[in-house]
């Protein structure tokens, strides 16, 4: 049905696709498998439309295709479903699914329509009330909309993007009955995922993909391991290490007991997380995107409220405290959105450095600003951490991403913290940028701050961490150490990326003992 | 299925070889970048104003000149434009310390009036005996004008901060509100002999004005301006000092550029939603107060609720929400609102405004974007 050949397309700074290949038959379920970043929105952003590829053939049953938008992807068969539903919510299923379309003209016979969508969803299992609102709907139902109004306008290739990601455990039951309904139809499905439980119980192939190349294509799913499936996406090769000394740490400073919250959309996110963090160690939080490390880092430096259990912090509780409780007791942050929550875009790179210092002296005097000092401060972090800035007074939103990010460990660094939660500190920076940023985390280390990283590199993590936790589903499924100046093992990286897709530690090992057998 | 054989495409002959680009600005523009955009958007919104002036049958030129004369032309005229510029500047300073957080207080003319019915109370109630010195009686009424002001700022205030109300849609009912509230003062309690008006104010509640020394300073005969101009330019002042220069105004711009990266910094933001509104609230009623001991001396609803608090929306956003030259423009729209009185009493001068307004914000648009004009390549 479909074959992507030789696919390469990037972006400032990225390579997404570098000649990926990618086939898909008609009347199969095929999962597209990656962590975030790997590049698999991006080849189906290509596919239905939405991106050009640089170069590359796509061929749609038999013929070579050129979309030059989304309309011919539709036209050609394709239709995609996005993570954010595209619905009008104050209208009904059926006023959404014709919204577009050339038919029909003026007289809405919505009645007529009406039966029409209700057979369309009896078909393929859809249950959803043609004339109800929207709204009212439940996002599993959304879901289904979204599904049906891509089976009215004819398409028989469905590519869903991370569909399970929004969806409470029942639903994604429903969801597998559809998907398996629709191809057994003869329907061709690209499912897109992270998560291989999913993977494995709904594909019929699998193709695997890592930092924009395939590194397995087509492998069929009842033929392979869920081990094999992760270590393919997660992969296995330790580009670079620094020099990590060995250290022995101090007291705890960070403690967390039991700990559940939920994500924005009410979601359970923390299913009971407990780990400690010491003085002067890295303690890396691995997992793939998505599983409770946002969460996690937001509870933990007060950005987000938990439901229940305990955060102390040098044997303070500070659970739901405010961020300034935090601040104020040498909590460093180093957040995961650079531009949206770690900087303010359009005030100076002096006004961004002093946002966690400014209530105290020097700084604050007596309510007033001391400017001449705050520029003095700002001058220096910017020659201390080499930030390559004209002067300290441009707002931060002309700054490169590097630069920025320097902006921010500047500031948090400055500040001599007890404790540094960093999420995701080195994403989208180059090589460079990189190496900086791990020297200075390890400086923090010898500074003896407790550091809780939260990476979705494992290979940093190795690098960096004193011992790594593995989180899944917003569950800690296992510690491991690390040997400083020690090359991790290939089994170490196996039972990590193991527990990173779902396997707790014990369970890794139970199996190795199996092997052994 | 669409046929995927390529179509040709057939080759455009352009009538205008040209294409206008526009591409985001990486680099801060040069510091007389700002200055000389505004200018040229003041230019280009006269020659539109001109022709519009021109098609309308009257002559641009002399329209112009007369515009100027009106309100520049003399000391005495200059003294009307800054009688006028005084109440725009107050409600100008109490929109921008509420946008520089990015609430958009639209009530300022509602504060305003409530801040000049607070101050109207202190003398219509009476609270003093008529022989009270005035250095009681103002500060008393600019405490009252103050108070009501920052009411009027409080509540909007507290509902968008509790119950996420929508401040737009809260503070432009407030507005109506406070009209009606004083027209029922006016019309009922206080009127004068069944005028909608209060009685004339005693003197003692007289803001002093510059003909009050014109026995010493011969040169102020006849000089209507009045100590509300300088209250303004005293806090504007201090506004600029807190906004720039303290800890809160540092929290304020924080909030206003990016609201989680201030919540990220510890920042409460509920808690700054209701001080910011309560001091712009207090900084309109000011102006409410002034305008009513300074100019009108009475309590009438026409001219206290003649617009200048949404006048004010226009020059806070005009001086980029910067209290120094919120004082320049403020005097500008002074000079256009006595001038444009003379040509018509209403119409072609408010039309110019919006020109200018227009063009001004219009031209925000080339600070964040510059323009390319490249010649299209023939497309074989």
């Amino acid at each position: 049905m479909v074959e992507m050949r030789r696919i390469c397309k990037s972006f400032p700074g990225v390579v997404a696709n570098d000649h990926v290949d990618f086939d898909v038959r008609s009347g199969e379920i095929h999962a597209l498998l990656g962590e975030n970043g790997a590049g698999k929105s991006t080849l189906m952003n290509v596919l239905a439309g939405l991106y050009k590829p640089e170069s590359g053939v796509i061929k749609i049953k038999g013929r070579v295709v050129n979309f030059n938008s989304p309309r011919d992807a539709i036209h050609a068969g394709i239709g995609m479903i996005h993570q954010h539903f595209m619905l009008v919510p104050s209208q009904t299923v059926t006023e959404n699914i014709l919204l577009g379309l050339e038919e029909p003209r003026f007289h809405l016979n919505l009645r007529e329509y009406d039966r029409i969508v209700f057979e369309l969803g009896e078909r393929f299992g859809l249950k959803v009330d043609p004339r109800a609102k929207i709204w009212q709907l439940s996002v599993g139902e959304q879901q289904r909309v979204e599904i049906l109004k891509m089976l009215y306008r004819g398409a028989d290739i469905l590519i869903m993007d991370e569909p399970t990601a929004v969806l409470a455990p029942q639903e994604i039951e429903d969801l597998f009955v559809t998907l398996r309904a629709m191809a057994a139809e003869g329907k061709s499905i690209i499912f897109i995922s992270h998560k291989l439980q999913e993977v494995m119980a709904i594909a019929d192939r699998v193709t695997v993909l890592r930092k924009g190349k395939v590194t397995a294509a087509g492998l069929d799913a009842r033929s392979t391991t869920r081990q094999e499936l992760a270590r393919q996406m997660v992969g296995r090769d330790v580009v670079f290490r620094v020099e990590k000394k060995p250290k022995e740490p101090g007291k705890v400073v960070l403690s967390i007991r039991d700990l559940h919250a939920d994500n924005d959309k009410g979601l359970p996110a923390l299913r009971g997380v407990s780990l400690d963090v010491r003085a002067g160690e890295i303690v890396g939080l691995a997992g793939v995107a998505g599983n409770g490390q946002r969460e996690l880092a937001q509870v933990i430096t007060g950005l987000r409220k938990c439901r229940s259990g305990q955060i102390t912090l040098n044997g303070e509780p500070m659970t739901n405290r405010s961020a300034l409780f935090g601040i104020l007791r040498g909590v460093a942050h180093i957040p995961e959105d650079r531009t949206h929550v770690g900087t303010a875009p359009n005030l100076s790179v002096t006004d961004n450095v002093i946002m966690k210092q400014y209530r105290h002296p020097p700084l604050d005097r007596h309510g007033f600003l001391n400017m001449p000092f705050a520029n003095k401060f700002a001058l220096q972090l910017k020659s201390e951490y080499d930030i390559m800035v004209p002067t300290v007074e441009t707002p931060v939103r002309l700054l490169s991403g590097g630069n920025l990010q320097r902006v921010i460990l500047a500031r948090e660094i400055s500040g001599h913290p007890s404790l540094l939660v960093a999420v995701q500190p080195t994403r989208g920076l180059d090589v460079g940028a990189i190496e900086g940023v791990h020297r200075l985390l390890l400086q923090q280390r010898e500074a003896n701050a407790a550091i809780l990283l939260i990476s979705e590199e494992l290979e940093e993590l190795l690098s960096l961490s004193d011992r790594v936790f593995v989180i899944y589903e917003g569950q800690i499924m296992g510690e491991v150490k690390i040997e400083p100046g020690e090359e991790p093992s290939s089994e170490l990286i196996e039972t990590i990326g193991q527990m990173m897709t779902g396997t707790p530690l014990e369970k890794v090992h139970l199996g190795k003992a199996e092997q052994h057998v | 299925m669409s046929e995927s054989a390529p179509v040709p495409v057939p080759k455009r002959r352009r009538f205008f070889p040209y294409r206008l680009r526009l591409e985001p600005r990486l680099k801060e523009p040069p510091a007389w970048y700002p200055v000389v955009l505004s200018v040229g958007a003041i230019v280009v919104a006269l020659v539109i104003g001109g022709l519009v002036i021109a098609v309308a049958g009257g002559n641009p030129f002399a329209s112009y000149a007369h515009i100027a004369q009106a309100s520049f032309g003399s000391i005495g005229v200059l003294s009307d434009t800054l009688v006028k510029a005084t109440p725009i500047l107050m409600t100008s300073l109490a929109c921008s310390i509420a946008f520089r957080m990015k609430l958009w207080n639209i009530g300022a003319e509602g504060q305003f009036i409530m801040g000049a019915f607070g101050a109207s109370a202190v003398v219509l109630v009476p609270l003093f005996p008529p022989e009270t010195s005035a250095w009681v009686v103002l500060p008393t009424m600019m405490l009252a004008g103050i108070l009501a002001g920052a009411l009027w700022g409080l509540i909007p205030g507290l509902l968008k901060a509790k119950l996420n109300v929508n401040e737009i849609i809260s503070t432009l009912m407030m507005n109506y509100i406070a009209v009606s509230w004083i027209n029922y003062w006016i019309f009922a309690v206080w009127t004068e002999g069944g005028f909608q008006m209060s009685p004339v104010f005693p003197k003692n509640a007289w803001l002093p004005r510059l003909l009050d020394y014109a026995d010493a300073v011969p040169f102020f005969r006849g000089l209507t301006t009045h100590a509300g101009l300088l209250m303004g330019i005293l806090v504007a002042i201090l506004l600029w000092l807190v906004i720039y220069r303290s800890r809160w105004g540092y929290e304020i711009r924080l909030i206003g550029d990016n609201p989680r990266a201030a919540e990220y910094a510890g920042i409460n933001i509920t808690r700054n939603t209701v001080l910011v509104m309560i001091l712009s609230g207090a900084l309109a009623g000011l102006g409410g107060m002034s305008e009513v001991a300074g100019t009108v001396h009475r309590l009438q609803t026409s001219p206290i609720a003649a617009g200048y608090g949404f006048t004010g929306i226009i020059v806070a956003w005009l001086s980029k929400l910067n209290p120094l030259v919120a004082i320049l423009v403020s005097v500008l729209f002074g000079a256009l609102l006595l001038a444009g009185r003379e040509i018509q009493p209403s119409g072609i001068p408010k039309m110019i405004q919006g020109i200018i307004l227009v063009c001004l914000i219009g031209s925000d648009f080339l600070m964040r974007y510059r323009l390319h004009i490249e010649r299209i390549a023939e497309e074989a």
